[in-house]
């Protein structure tokens, strides 16, 4: 049931970039390994080797003493027990939950499909993850975190004895995140190897055995996780003193009016019956669930889901917002937790990205490309995107710079409120800091800013009040003192 | 002619990273390179080929699928297709015909009949471009689905007014109008002008307009331009309005070429339209795309048909067959690039 998986002296390059620069460990069976580095550090690359996806420029993969035979792709790393669970799903939206998780592995009989088998085994890992959902669900149906699970689940199903989780926990609820680490500590009793790649160093501290840590294509440190504090690890990560994440608090605003007053508003299915205010200069967090209806209440405020009821203020004045762009006329912008399908054009290169939601103030009517470019030096320079060269592509970008590309999109119209939601998914910690201190300065400009987010830690350091949306409902708005990690979680879990 | 967008350049360009940047622009030249490569055999084969008489010749012919591709560029880039151009030229021609022979004698004047016929020909294109536009957006069919059902039902219209023969326009109102296709201003034929002037207009309304931004920005990911902000529904109807306009030109041109409508008038042009822009360079999927390419690849294609009948070594009959090889060959070359 284990597997021992040794890498030696292990070199990657794409085309001229060299990401991996000779990297070398050994994975005892049945441990759980916290792998951690910055965006580009090589981690993913490094587990796609393992896993199959990639194979190495030079040296080798050992697996239970024998060297990996080039070419067999992910198919041969699967048939040795080795899972990599990925970061970007990498699901069918149109076949169901089983027919995803045997996709290429079908359980036959005789010349046909036996779909009765291939159910209840779906079933069976299903449950194993917390996901009390039928088989024949079809993929396009589940929100994020349930693809997540079935991602997992389908791990399980392939009988997995090393098992690669990519920021498994990035879309996790902090209960479904509770199970997985039971799971995990199942698997790890069945004698199963778990690489636990994650930006959140609290649950590596909790759920790991060993610390790995790469910078730059190398391994920098290995460490016994109950050696190393958080800090060290951060500190490890970056290769620097890591200056506090969060900005110190500025007093929130006291009086004047809310530059967006909500009351009442309602999206079928998803909010009921919510109402809130947010005055400039002020940062309001959205807490919840996964599923409590944030993402879809905003939607829903700025005309992407139908309302049912409820009236829109800004600065003082009733708006009607049809669409996004009614929104930002009136000065609200949206940035969307999806950054690939709703963020950005990741084709195109940074300049059209940038202008996209302002174009009109570039077209007299013909577009003026230099006053464009301008504007993008601008905004490379205001928000610290690192980029080689102005003209690449923004898929060429790591994700913390793709992040800032789009916070700096829905910024370039200079809305008065600006609602950010999950603003730091899969952004390194360096980044994350970086991300932090321009809300603050956002809010000290006079913006209005919501914030949008499943890290507690990050609602807490950044926020003046945090509303707690718990199955569509607005359960409570929480201050200071009460800005708690414990009250947070009662509110969303509707134990208090 | 417009010259290549910047945009498209860099994109390109960043397609195969900073050290092949080259070959991105390389690519974007494939289409020039091939023109010249078959204006330099077209030379050798046969030396009536770059005379000015024939450059002039296959230019006019080539006008009017090349002023319906530069619409239909817009429209692919944007993530859609139009299928019905044919026979919406078709049905134009027949109506604007019909038109002017009845409007002659009520307007008192022929030549009043031939100008309001002309704009005729333009309003009728904008709406069928409207009505497809609303179905695609509001309707919420796929463009395929709806101008494949057009494709059937211009083409049937248009034959019932002709009773299944042919629409003439009057002899009196044929001269007057005949100027419009036969005319030349400089030593030009008036079609390449126009064909000229609705490529560049195209050209800087892709390239140097908000609506042109945001129709490279729909075909390349629709829900990142509606979060943006970006009005999807009304650039998109607007963009088979454009195609629509586009297809009424080239029919006001192409009326007075025969002086009539039948059922075979327009016949596989949407075909040839898109087989231009592909060759063009642009994908088909949308997102990003040149008019200049989509110029070019008209031209190229009809090059292609002048030298077959020019020449003898591959039989005029199969005509089709040669331009279906350069589509395909087009298409292996530009694989792999989104």
């Amino acid at each position: 049931m284990s597997v021992a998986v040794e890498f030696r002296n292990v070199t990657k390059e794409f085309g001229p970039v060299r990401v991996l620069h000779g990297v070398g460990f050994a994975l005892q069976p049945g441990r759980v390994y916290g792998l951690l580095g910055e965006n580009g550090a090589g981690k993913s690359t490094l587990m796609k080797i393992l896993a199959g996806y990639e194979s190495p420029t030079t040296g080798e993969v050992v697996v239970d003493g024998a060297v990996r035979a080039p070419g067999g792709g992910s198919r041969a790393a699967e048939a040795q027990g080795i899972v990599l669970i990925h970061q970007e799903f990498n699901l069918a939206d149109d076949l169901t939950i089983a027919q995803n998780i045997f996709l290429g592995h079908e359980i036959k009989r005789g010349p046909f499909l036996d779909d009765k088998a291939m159910r209840e085994k779906t079933r069976e890992a299903l449950a194993k993850v917390g996901l009390p959902l039928d088989p024949d669900t079809r993929v396009r149906k589940l929100i994020v975190a349930e693809k997540q699970l079935v991602e997992i689940a389908r791990a399980l199903a392939r009988n997995a004895r090393l098992l690669i989780m990519d920021e498994p926990t990035a879309t996790l609820t902090p209960g479904e995140t509770e199970r997985l680490f039971a799971l995990m500590a199942e698997l790890k009793a069945a004698g199963v190897t778990i690489i636990y790649i994650s930006h959140k160093l609290d649950e590596v501290e909790r759920t790991t055995d060993e610390v790995i840590v790469m910078r730059d294509g190398l391994l920098v440190a290995r460490e016994a996780t109950a050696s190393v504090t958080r800090r060290q690890m951060a500190n490890l990560m970056v290769g620097r003193e890591l200056a506090d994440l969060f900005p110190p608090k500025l007093p929130a605003p006291a009086g004047g009016e809310p530059a967006i007053k909500v009351r009442g508003l309602s999206v079928p299915g998803w909010a009921e019956d919510v109402s809130f205010d947010v005055r400039r200069g002020e940062i309001l967090g959205f807490a919840g669930l996964v599923g409590a209806g944030r993402t879809e209440l905003f939607e829903g405020l700025l005309g992407l889901r139908p309302r049912s009821a409820g009236t829109v203020e800004i600065a003082g004045k009733p708006v009607q917002l049809k669409s996004p762009r009614d929104a930002a006329r009136h000065g609200l912008t949206y940035l969307s937790e999806d950054r690939k399908g709703k963020g950005l054009h990741v084709h195109f290169s940074l300049r059209p990205n940038l202008t996209l939601m302002a174009l009109e103030r570039y077209a007299k009517p013909w577009l003026d490309p230099a006053a464009e470019q301008a504007a993008l030096r601008d905004a490379v320079q205001e928000f610290g995107i690192r980029t080689g060269s102005l003209e690449v592509r923004a898929s060429s970008l790591s994700g913390g710079n793709q992040q800032k590309l789009a916070l700096a999109k829905v910024l370039h119209p200079g809305p008065s409120v600006v609602v950010l939601d999950e603003p730091t998914r899969g952004v390194d910690v360096g980044a994350k800091r970086e991300i932090y201190h321009l809300v603050q300065r956002l809010a000290e400009q006079g913006l209005a800013v919501v914030v949008i987010s499943s890290e507690l830690m990050e609602l807490i350091g950044l926020c003046h009040r945090v509303a707690v949306m718990r199955a569509g409902r607005l359960q409570t708005t929480l201050q200071e003192p009460n800005l708690t990690e414990e009250e947070l979680i009662a509110h969303a879990t509707g134990t208090r | 002619m417009p010259q290549v967008p910047a945009e498209n350049a860099t994109t390109a360009a960043g397609r195969h990273g900073g050290a092949t940047a080259w070959w991105g622009k390389l690519h974007g030249l494939g289409p020039v390179i091939g023109l010249v490569l078959l204006c330099i055999a077209g030379t050798l084969l046969n030396s009536n080929f770059a005379t000015y008489d024939n450059v002039m010749n296959v230019l006019t012919r080539t006008a009017f699928i090349g002023i319906i591709a530069v619409g239909m560029c817009f429209v692919i880039i944007s993530g859609g297709i139009d299928l019905s151009v044919g026979s919406m030229a078709a049905l134009i021609a027949g109506s604007v015909i019909l038109f002017m022979n009845a409007m002659a004698p009520v307007l008192g004047s022929p030549m009043a009949a031939v100008v309001v016929g002309m704009l005729l020909a333009v309003v009728l294109g904008a709406v069928f471009g409207l009505v497809h536009g609303l179905l695609i957006t509001k309707g919420r069919i796929e463009p395929f689905i709806v101008t494949l059902g057009t494709l059937g039902i211009f083409r049937a219209y248009l034959t019932y007014f002709s009773n299944g023969g042919a629409i003439t326009l009057e002899n009196d109102l044929s001269d007057i109008y005949s100027p419009v296709y036969y005319a030349n201003l400089l030593g030009v034929p008036i079609p390449v002008w126009i064909f000229l002037l609705v490529a560049v207009i195209g050209g800087v309304i892709l390239n140097r307009t908000a609506y042109g931004r945001y129709v490279q920005a729909i075909g390349s990911n629709e829900q990142v331009a509606q979060y943006a902000a970006v009005d999807v529904h009304k650039i998109k109807i607007l963009t088979y309005m454009l195609l629509g306009v586009c297809v009424g030109i080239a029919t006001l041109l192409y009326v007075p070429r025969l002086g009539s409508a039948s059922p075979t008038t327009g016949l596989l042009w949407e075909l040839e339209a898109i087989a231009a822009v592909i060759v063009g360079g642009t994908v088909l999927k949308g997102g990003a795309g040149s008019i200049t390419g989509t110029v070019v690849g008209a031209i190229l294609l009809s090059v292609i048909s002048n030298i077959l009948n020019l020449t003898s070594i591959i039989s005029v009959y199969l005509n089709a067959a040669v331009q279906g090889f350069v589509i395909i060959a087009v298409a292996f070359m530009q694989r792999g690039k989104r």
